[in-house]
């Protein structure tokens, strides 16, 4: 059943979010320490035991692919509802940023392929 | 004269016909917002991927273009809420709320498999903390030079600098401002039409012919979007491999920026 898959992706995310606010407490940081990638990494080893296992059925992991389709929907729904208004002054950071970040990541896989090679 | 009086009344007797019969349509879908918000992301998805093909031939990503029109309509809209300012779209903010995005971006999670990254060794490890923290550290500093001067929005437009989900989730975790947000979003956008556009051009050069560099590059650039464009672009067979580690970079980038990270730039701040 697919409810099967949306409530094991509703469980990963749940303790993601307790784990991220529990540490947020721990730090003394107001907010949430890394729930959304906790849940992730939680969603990723619980696929790979049940895939082992051969106890997730596809029907099962439909039900979680459905909502992996939705995330770039969601996405243009977040954009459009946030202060883009008061964020236009920022265009050129936006450009810099995303120009230099991409540039550095690029520099960086020659170097890392060539470690590959050396293992 | 008489003649364009009675036009004039004719047209303003049509408006108010119009508007009776428009008020209720326009309070039904104020109503049932969210699901109006389907329908309007729908039909923002089918018209940016129909320009995507005729106007650039697939050169930029559908989804950049989509996701660049939302931040458009938030222009739209007056203030803190974008488009949600206006009653009737009301909707797009449950819709793109945390709750559901999170949601949403947890369950593509399901992409990425510890048994297959196993395969790059260590070096896929490497390229996973190495992508994230560059980028966010060029995106922090830019941020603090171009006069940023609080944790939060450094670490919100760092962690934007890893992929437009990355930003936002972690700005919503340490409490950014929306429009330093909106920020975040823009900057990844801006990563995803470069990598797909520059990758076809770069890649052999830098070695993106086989499917083991396919991971590194998807590990060190993240960006799953322009990643899998860029790579369908250069090489169908790899998009696969590339995929698989931009996504261990968006779970590996939404774990570390708005912890550890976080963590580090308040320090060096204060």
């Amino acid at each position: 059943m697919k409810i099967y898959g949306v409530a094991l992706l509703a469980f990963c995310f749940l303790v993601g979010h307790i784990l991220g606010d529990f540490l947020g407490k721990v730090f003394h940081l107001n907010g949430n320490l890394g729930g959304v990638g906790f849940a992730m990494l939680m969603l990723i080893l619980l696929n790979d035991y049940f895939k082992k296992k051969k106890l997730l059925a596809e029907e099962t992991e439909s039900g979680i692919l459905f909502w992996s389709k939705m995330y770039i929907p969601v996405v243009i729904a977040m954009s459009s509802t946030q202060n883009v208004k008061a964020a236009l002054s920022g265009g050129w950071l936006a450009l810099t940023v995303g120009l230099l970040a991409t540039l550095a990541c690029y520099l960086f896989i020659p170097i890392m392929s060539k470690l590959n090679l050396n293992n | 004269m008489f003649f364009i009086l009675h036009t004039f009344q004719q047209f303003q007797l049509l408006f108010i016909t119009l508007f009776e019969f428009l008020n209720p349509i326009l309070e039904i879908l104020q109503k049932n917002g969210l699901v109006f918000s389907f329908l309007l992301v729908g039909l923002i998805m089918y018209v940016s991927y129909l320009l995507s093909k005729i106007l650039t031939n697939h050169k930029i990503p559908g989804a950049a273009i989509a996701i660049s029109f939302g931040l458009f309509i938030a222009y739209l809209g007056n203030g803190e809420k974008g488009i949600a300012s206006i009653p009737i779209f009301s909707g797009m903010a449950v819709l793109g709320g945390s709750m559901l995005r999170d949601f949403s971006i947890v369950s593509t999670a399901l992409g990425a498999s510890f048994a297959e990254i196993k395969k790059t060794g260590w070096v896929g490890l490497l390229c996973l903390v190495i992508g994230t923290v560059l980028a966010y550290i060029v995106g922090g500093s830019v941020a603090y030079i171009m006069g940023y001067t609080d944790a939060k929005s450094i670490a919100t437009i760092g962690a934007g600098a890893c992929t437009f989900i990355v930003g936002p989730v972690t700005g919503s975790a340490v409490g950014a401002s929306s429009s330093v947000i909106a920020i975040s979003i823009a900057i990844g956008v801006i990563k995803s039409v470069i990598v797909t556009i520059a990758t076809p051009f770069v890649a052999e050069k830098l070695g993106i012919i086989d499917p083991h560099n396919a991971m590194i590059f998807g590990g060190l650039v993240g960006s799953t979007s322009g990643v899998s464009a860029g790579l369908a672009a250069t090489n169908p067979k790899l998009v696969p491999y590339g995929a698989l580690t931009a996504t261990f970079h968006t779970a590996m980038g939404c774990l570390l920026c708005p912890s550890i990270l976080y963590f580090l730039t308040q320090f060096f701040i204060d």
